[in-house]
């Protein structure tokens, strides 16, 4: 059942603030204007081997507005709570409209988007992490460690948990008003293991990461994650990969598990079908991306096997919402179909000045800010890679490859400013010989090209082994902001894929 | 209307409100301790020489910390607000009141730090708005019309923030302090997007920011890049500017955490038990250290710590801070430390500084020097997407961005591909064979988060580009 919005957030004066700035906006003569307020309530809990080491409860609540005025926009932000800062508010954003007015040299115009007057939406989850009291969160984390603590050759856990609860209204000038709430959390426990005579040290931590779920993924009441059994195979894996052999650089065939391929994902599609990076918007700081606007519907991503789509509506994604922060009502779309790019991720004023190429005039709805005080920029989508209907399973998967490797969960992360090379590690790497797995080695990363990549996946597996994954700390944007985002995807083989041997690319 | 509550008055009213408060023994650590944030932005974005956003932002953040006695020592709650008025400020209170006995005891308890006044507690917060980007708007105009001339494509972003700090406990600590930060980066493309070069500046206002050498130095960089040659991965012989310098040491400053190190994982840890503090680094005369008065580098004196965690402990709010040597002559003189993990290790009270610099004694030649004695190598510009590989070592990968350079017989003479490199901070301070002297360098990577670095050029004969990049 859909829970109401927070009553504490809707007793914030939030229209009467959105009034005021609008008529102030209107009557500074902008051609639109929106206002956005929100509510964004926090809190991290870390321990350290059972402990709580340190804990923020945070809310930050504030408003901004944006203005388009003589084809420029504006934007400011306040925390002062009241309709006579909201007025001057405006003002601020029309005086920096003006100052940035000389530098702008295409007038912006935003592509239509019907108005949407007073809809709400409200995330799925069961039970609201505020709700639930500090002693019983600590509780829970400490039990959780000193579960994995209590394991041989453990010798540190690390917990932590993240919890965010968002409220976002929205009203713009052309009549639309939103009344959003978000629930997600991030729980994670590391094992570490060290051996005092070498010195050598690993560590291995849980798959599941954050989602846009409840308390009950913590506890693992709604039955996605099973705890217990997540918590007590860290150590037997952990010394399984103190004691592994390390991998024989080379070029190997390798099935990944979903827990690491949606990272691959992110990088290697999600970010490079961002338009504004196509665009160059990004150029001096995330980057740009290789899938420029001339390739669309001609670009080779990969194996035509290959689909994936955008959406903000997957159940329990953490870019899911039902309007974004230009008002627009959200939807899932094609960004790679049968292995050419056919799509990209939009807000509106990149969908009204490309309307000719994207063959479309809308945005589809993917403006977010990550806090009131930030402008909206084009961020990521769910942007998640298909399964194959009567595919194979991960074990069949793993019978096809005769000499590789199979890689599960994602540790470190590398991609180049066009998103072309990219490098990634695991949680823990196993070979593959006959078709059968044996055993972890060490020191694994692989390195490749994205539409070689993409161009080698031979295999993409059923729906049975389709996941959801995701994180909170994608970076975007001057001044830097972070997103939550999620990628499902199935488990995927890939032939003749770089491995390196990282202790030897140290040097040893 | 009501006048709103200044942050003193926060303050004030906050430690007033306490039930935590007052009932201490002198130098206890039971009370209560505030931290009022006030940030004043503007900033510009522009891409494709014309302006992309923009934004003007007034905000605020009250941390307020209690910390409560009990049988089994000492808790701690964190709770932090951005948007309060004085009516809502017993409700923050008895919030952190509460989190602190739910939350049991903390083990980084310690004294609250007493009686320390500054001078300018009395003073409002700085501010700045969007005329302070005025004077430069025109210089950023007049460099958007040359490069269409040129032929050339503009992107950048602007920033100018004032953060004033207001710290205040009930063992009678008062600080304030003002952290002014103005930044530029600017990335220059040729129109056909096959040339790329960037520079990047900072500095404590945007008076001292001047663009127009700025956009004379992209000149120089994509007028090195008209001829092109594609080179292999493999190990060269790489001259690291100071921004690329500092792009890796400030990774390398991030993860001197003493307690991972005293638990065994990271790269400072000594095998067996303890840290490597002691231990020599490496054989040339490096020196890593921050002080808050470092010139040009000034930053926070005391300890402003918003939540706790291995690197920093809120009941260490007001410590003092002052020069401290990370690596010194080449040897592992400290880790950050909070007053808790110095105890369990054994070593001084060293908490993290918000500026770093990096001087490799007897160095006096410049960058171009260093380049001057190339006989066949690499001259790169920034580094990009750094992420650690393995923390046994610190080998962290990351790529070449936006101007890597061929330099032969101490000449630059063409542009090369982009590469991915797998390297460690730590070991290159044992291998580079030239420094230059440290100057102000503004990073690519980290830069946005922590402006205040000063760094020499390093030239490394053996830097280990893994792989080629198409990235242009």
């Amino acid at each position: 059942m859909a829970h109401e919005i927070d009553p504490a957030f809707l007793a914030l004066p939030m229209r009467s603030l959105a009034d005021a700035a609008l008529q102030r906006a209107r009557d500074l003569g902008v051609q639109h204007a929106d206002f956005r307020l929100e509510r964004i309530r926090s809190q991290d809990l870390a321990l350290r081997d059972g402990t709580l080491q340190g804990s923020h409860d945070g809310e930050d609540v504030g408003f901004g507005v944006r203005v388009l005025h003589e084809g420029t926009w504006g934007f400011a932000a306040s925390v002062e709570i009241s309709t006579e800062e909201a007025v001057r508010v405006v003002d601020r954003a029309v005086e920096l409209a003006s100052i940035s007015r000389p530098l702008n040299t295409e007038s912006v115009e935003i592509a239509d988007e019907p108005a949407h007057p007073d809809v709400s939406w409200v995330s799925a989850y069961d039970v609201d992490p505020f709700s639930v009291p500090d002693t019983e969160k600590v509780e829970l984390l400490s039990a959780y460690s000193r579960r994995v603590l209590e394991q041989a050759g453990v010798e540190h856990v690390q917990a932590h948990l993240q919890q965010i609860l968002e409220g976002k209204f929205y009203a713009d000038t052309a009549g639309t008003v939103s009344t959003q709430q978000r629930v997600r959390v991030a729980p994670v426990v590391e094992a570490i293991a060290v051996d005092q005579e070498s010195g050598r040290f690993e560590t291995m931590r849980t798959l599941a990461t954050a989602a846009g779920r409840g308390w009950e993924y913590v506890t693992g009441d709604d039955g996605v994650v099973s705890w217990d059994a997540a918590l007590d195979e860290l150590g037997p894996l952990l010394a399984e990969k103190l004691a592994a052999p390390p991998i024989e650089a080379g070029r190997y065939d390798v099935v990944i598990d979903p827990s690491n391929l949606w990272l691959t994902i992110h990088e290697s599609i999600g970010h490079a079908t961002e338009l504004d990076r196509a665009l160059g918007y990004e150029a001096n700081y995330a980057g740009t991306s290789f899938a420029t606007l001339d390739k669309l519907g001609k670009l080779r991503y990969g194996t035509p096997l290959m689909h994936v789509t955008g959406d903000r509506t997957a159940r329990h994604g953490l870019a899911t919402i039902g309007y974004d922060d230009e008002g627009v009502q959200t939807q899932q779309w094609d960004i790679i179909r049968d292995g050419i790019l056919v799509g990209y991720q939009l807000d509106r004023t990149m969908a009204r000045a490309k309307s000719d190429v994207l063959g479309t005039s809308r945005s589809n709805g993917c403006a977010f800010a990550d806090s009131p005080g930030h402008v909206p920029l084009q961020r990521m989508a769910n942007v998640s890679l298909q399964p194959a209907t009567g595919g194979p399973s991960t074990d069949e998967l793993i019978t096809r490859v005769d000499d590789g490797l199979y890689i599960v969960g994602d540790k470190s992360w590398s991609i180049d400013m066009q998103r072309y090379n990219f490098q990634f590690t695991g949680q823990r790497v196993y070979r593959i010989r006959g078709g059968e797995l044996a055993g972890q080695v060490r020191d694994v990363a692989y390195q490749a090209t994205t539409t070689d990549f993409w161009g080698s996946m031979e295999a993409v597996g059923n729906p049975q082994t389709y996941a959801l994954n995701g994180a909170f700390n994608c970076g975007k944007g001057q001044p830097g902001q972070v997103a939550p985002v999620s990628h499902g995807c199935p488990s995927a083989m890939f032939r003749d894929i770089t491995i390196l041997n990282t202790a030897q690319e140290g040097g040893e | 209307m009501t006048r709103p509550i200044t942050p003193q008055e926060i303050v004030e009213r906050c430690l007033e409100l306490s039930t935590t408060a007052g009932t201490s023994a002198t130098g206890g650590s039971h009370g209560l301790t505030v931290l009022v944030d006030e940030l004043s932005r503007a900033n510009l974005r522009w891409a494709n020489n014309t302006l992309t956003t923009n934004g003007t932002t007034q905000e605020r953040q009250v941390t307020v910390i209690a910390t409560v006695d009990g049988a089994h020592g000492t808790s701690a709650g964190v709770v932090g607000r951005s948007a309060v008025t004085a009516d809502t400020l017993e409700q923050l209170v008895r919030a952190a009141e509460h989190a602190a006995r739910e939350n049991g005891p903390a083990e980084d308890a310690q004294p609250l730090v007493a009686d320390s006044v500054s001078a300018d507690w009395p003073e409002e917060a700085g501010a700045t708005s969007p005329a302070a980007l005025s004077t430069l708007a025109p210089a950023l105009g007049e460099a958007f019309h040359r490069s269409e001339r040129q032929r050339r494509i503009l992107y950048g972003f602007l920033d100018h923030e004032v953060h004033t700090t207001y710290l205040g406990n009930s063992a009678g600590l008062r600080l304030r302090h003002e952290q002014p930060t103005a930044h530029i980066s600017i990335t220059g493309k040729s129109r056909d997007l096959t040339r790329s070069a960037w520079v990047g500046q900072a500095e404590r206002d945007t008076s001292e920011i001047d663009v127009t050498a700025l956009d004379a130095e992209l000149d120089r960089r994509l007028a090195w890049a008209s001829r092109r040659v594609e080179l292999p991965a493999g190990h060269y012989d790489t001259v690291l500017p100071p921004t690329a310098v500092a792009d890796l040491m400030i990774y390398a400053y991030w993860t001197m955490s003493a307690r991972n190190a005293h638990e065994g994982h990271s790269v400072y840890a000594r095998p067996g038990q303890g840290t490597r503090v002691g231990e020599r680094l490496c054989e040339q005369p490096v020196t890593l250290w921050s002080d808050p008065a470092a010139g040009g580098l000034e930053c926070a004196p005391a300890v402003l710590a918003r939540a706790s965690s291995a690197e920093q402990s809120v009941f260490d709010n007001g410590l003092p801070l002052g020069r401290t040597e990370w690596i010194r002559d080449g040897q592992l003189a400290s880790l950050i430390q909070t007053r808790h993990s110095a105890g369990l290790t054994g070593l001084p009270t060293t908490p993290a500084v918000d500026n770093l610099r990096l001087d490799v004694d007897g160095a006096g030649s410049s960058l171009e020097e260093l380049v001057s004695g190339v006989e066949r190598g690499l001259l790169l510009t920034c580094l990009s997407y750094i992420r650690e590989v393995d923390p046994q070592t610190l080998l962290l990968t990351g790529l070449t961005r936006d101007g890597v350079y061929l330099v032969e017989n101490g000449e630059v003479t063409a542009a090369v591909n982009n590469f991915r490199f797998n390297e460690s901070p730590v070991a290159l301070l044992n291998r580079f064979s030239h420094a230059s002297t440290t100057v102000a360098a503004f990073s690519r990577e980290w830069g946005d988060y922590f402006p205040r670095t000063a760094m020499p050029a390093l030239r490394v004969p053996d830097f280990n580009m893994s792989s080629v990049s198409q990235a242009s």
